[in-house]
């Protein structure tokens, strides 16, 4: 290939670019611009707003509810993806539990709420068969609508997409690699300690930090489920916007959405590094 | 470049769109006898209400926002402004929507054909975006009072009610006083109409409890604080009450402004409501009309049928007090059996001024999350 041809492999990505510009790019820049832009000028005060108490205790409880169900979700699913890998690689439980997790991971949002709010909410019909056995579940206050509420629904989402995502890692796990351990002398947990570990280490740590930005963007679940208070980041934004007793700061709600795609950004970036190592493994 | 071609045809198409839109506006303006629709502060105006109707059913579409047919009987104002004027056809838009969600429709959706033409909105909101509404007088505007609408019509108030504790009497004790929420027979069973930061009916289910315990209209931290305790003791349901959640069971105990709490009467008929006498607290809404209204002169005749004496007592059989109910009881126009429906109330009614509501306001944002988690 002598010439100096123009290469023209780039149109293919064409539609992707496109795809990203408009809805990724575009809408990002008309944040940050917004959240910049004053009554009389450019200003910083929306992003000094940040600093309001009921603010931050929202950004760290956004950040700690999905770091929570991001690691529950993630051994736990990693415990589920273990052992769909270990049975028949055609058997029945496995195309059952991988087409149920595609369903169910996909299940989060005004749908989800609901089924708790009717199965385990105060008027639903599991709670109250429990209280009729004297087994009152919120007998210090009905936590379903807290935090702690949220962290059980949201696990509903988060298991399944860890299995998901993990599973192919799993699968890239060969038998043969046991058999060598053994025969070298080495038992299960030079097995887990020296090979299956740290293969397996990169591609759990980044569908974890995955899961977290999951559960850090989720807003229909949290909305559905919780109306007061605004415990996490997205209600917070829609309060700003939607606010009719004239606490509307659209400029606000901009800035609170950058924090949160800069929050997003990092947790990628973190992702995107993880991943390139744990590609070398899986080819 | 393939997709260039239907790109310009989809650009074609809807320059097409605009155009005629735009010239089946402007004719049907022409054929109407009202010419000047956009523009009119008045009935009379347009040629009187005659002409009002004409321009109105050549428009032959209307749209409102933000109504819930269970909100102040205006399902049934809805139904009635539809059978009264047939060729009319009303879209109603997000009906559980708030009043920010209405002005933010307005400001979005601009002169679109979709675009809100009518508003009700909390006095808040209305004063906040006066920009935005265009200058308009019923013909019954001599019976508001002046401190209850703006001097040229850009805003004029509705219909109100008292902040009230609705109960459903079969699975609480009867309430007298606000001291009784704090009691174990309410575990899990008080709420709000949504959160206090965000919905205007919350904000003021919190100002009365400031109110019973204490507090003042210049002071609603005594509310926060009383939340604080209810959910402490484990009374508080961090739910919007709504129909749903009324007649399901979750939210037994309500505060709410009577006339939306009268409501769950239908669904459950042990529902009870309570004014507490040391704590009445009155607001009202406002009607105001979309300065970018697609449909100026459907509109006009909206506020003019909710403004008339059959408009008023749908209001009223909802359980809301009418903003002309003063003025129809002395020209007996009201409806009397049911003006005698409404919940009592023994003691001084207080509003909120402007200046009140936003320091109540400031002071939620601020302690609210804290107080209830």
């Amino acid at each position: 290939m002598g010439g100096r041809r123009l290469s023209l492999d780039w149109i293919g990505a064409v539609p992707f670019l496109a795809y990203v510009t408009v809805f990724l790019g575009l809408p990002t820049i008309i944040i940050t611009v917004g959240s910049l832009a004053g009554e009389g000028g450019p200003t910083l005060s929306n992003f000094a707003n940040l600093s309001r108490p009921y603010i931050v205790s929202a950004t760290i409880n956004s950040i700690t509810l999905s770091a929570v169900t991001a690691v529950a979700g993630a051994i736990l699913g990693a415990l589920v993806a273990y052992a769909i890998a270990t049975g028949n690689p055609q058997g029945l439980l496995r195309r059952i539990a991988t087409s149920a997790c595609g369903v169910l991971a996909q299940f989060g949002g005004v749908t989800l709420a609901f089924a708790f709010i009717a199965t385990i909410g105060p008027a639903g019909f599991v709670y109250l068969w429990m209280s009729q056995h004297h087994f009152d579940i919120y007998a210090n206050g009905i936590w379903l609508y807290e935090l702690r509420g949220l962290e059980l629904v949201y696990l509903y989402f988060q298991i399944p997409l860890m299995v998901l995502v993990f599973l192919p890692a799993v699968d890239g796990i060969k038998p043969q690699w046991r058999e060598a351990t053994e025969s070298l002398g080495g038992g299960t947990w030079h097995y887990w300690r020296y090979i299956a570990g740290p293969l397996l280490a990169p591609a759990f740590l980044g569908a974890t930090l995955l899961l977290f930005a999951n559960a850090f963007s989720a807003y229909a679940t949290a909305a559905a489920l919780v109306n007061q208070g605004g415990p996490v980041l997205p209600l917070q934004i829609s309060n700003a916007i939607t606010s009719e007793v004239g606490l509307h700061e659209p400029g606000f709600a901009k800035a609170q959405a950058v924090t949160m795609i800069v929050i997003v950004a990092l947790v990628t970036v973190l992702y995107s590094l993880l991943q390139r190592r744990t590609a070398r493994w899986l080819r | 470049m393939k997709w260039s071609s239907p790109v310009r045809q989809l650009g074609l198409a809807v320059m097409a769109f605009v155009l005629v839109t735009a010239c089946g506006s402007s004719s049907s303006g022409g054929t109407a006898a009202c010419t000047t629709a956009k523009t009119a502060t008045s009935a009379a105006d347009c040629g009187g209400i005659d002409s009002l109707v004409a321009a109105a059913n050549a428009e032959g579409k209307l749209n409102v926002i933000a109504l819930p047919r269970d909100w102040a009987n205006y399902g049934a104002v809805l139904d009635g402004f539809a059978a009264k004027y047939p060729s009319i056809k009303i879209t109603s838009d997000n009906p559980t929507g708030s009043s920010q969600d209405e002005v933010n429709a307005v400001q979005q959706l601009g002169t679109s054909s979709r675009a809100p033409d009518v508003l009700d909105i909390g006095m808040s909101v209305a004063l906040a975006n006066l920009t935005l509404f265009a200058p308009y007088k019923v013909i019954t505007w001599n019976d508001i009072l002046s401190n209850q609408k703006e001097a040229t019509g850009l805003w004029f108030q509705d219909y109100g009610g008292y902040m009230s504790v609705g109960y459903d009497s079969s699975k609480v004790p009867a309430i007298t006083s606000m001291q009784d929420l704090l009691g174990s027979a309410f575990k899990g069973k008080v709420a709000l109409n949504g959160d206090p930061t965000k919905a205007n009916a919350a904000l003021n289910g919190v100002m009365m409890a400031s109110l019973a315990n204490g507090g003042s209209v210049d002071d609603v931290s005594k509310g926060v604080d009383f939340f604080h305790q209810l959910k402490l003791k484990g009374n508080f349901v961090p739910v919007q009450a709504t129909t749903a959640t009324v007649k399901n069971g979750t939210t037994p105990v309500v505060l709410d402004w009577d006339y939306l709490s009268a409501a769950h009467g239908t669904d459950v008929p042990t529902w009870k409501i309570f004014v507490p006498a040391n704590a009445i607290l009155l607001d009202y809404y406002a009607q105001a009309v979309s300065k970018t209204a697609p449909h100026p002169a459907a509109a006009r005749l909206w506020e003019e049928y909710l403004y008339s004496d059959a408009g008023q007592n749908l209001w009223l059989k909802g359980l809301a007090r009418p903003v002309r109910m003063v003025a129809m009881q002395t020209s007996g126009k009201i409806d009397a059996a049911a003006a005698a429906a409404l919940p009592a109330a023994n003691g001084t009614p207080v509003r909120l001024s402007d200046a009140q509501a936003t320091a109540a306001k400031t002071y939620l944002a601020a302690h609210w999350a804290a107080a209830i988690s």
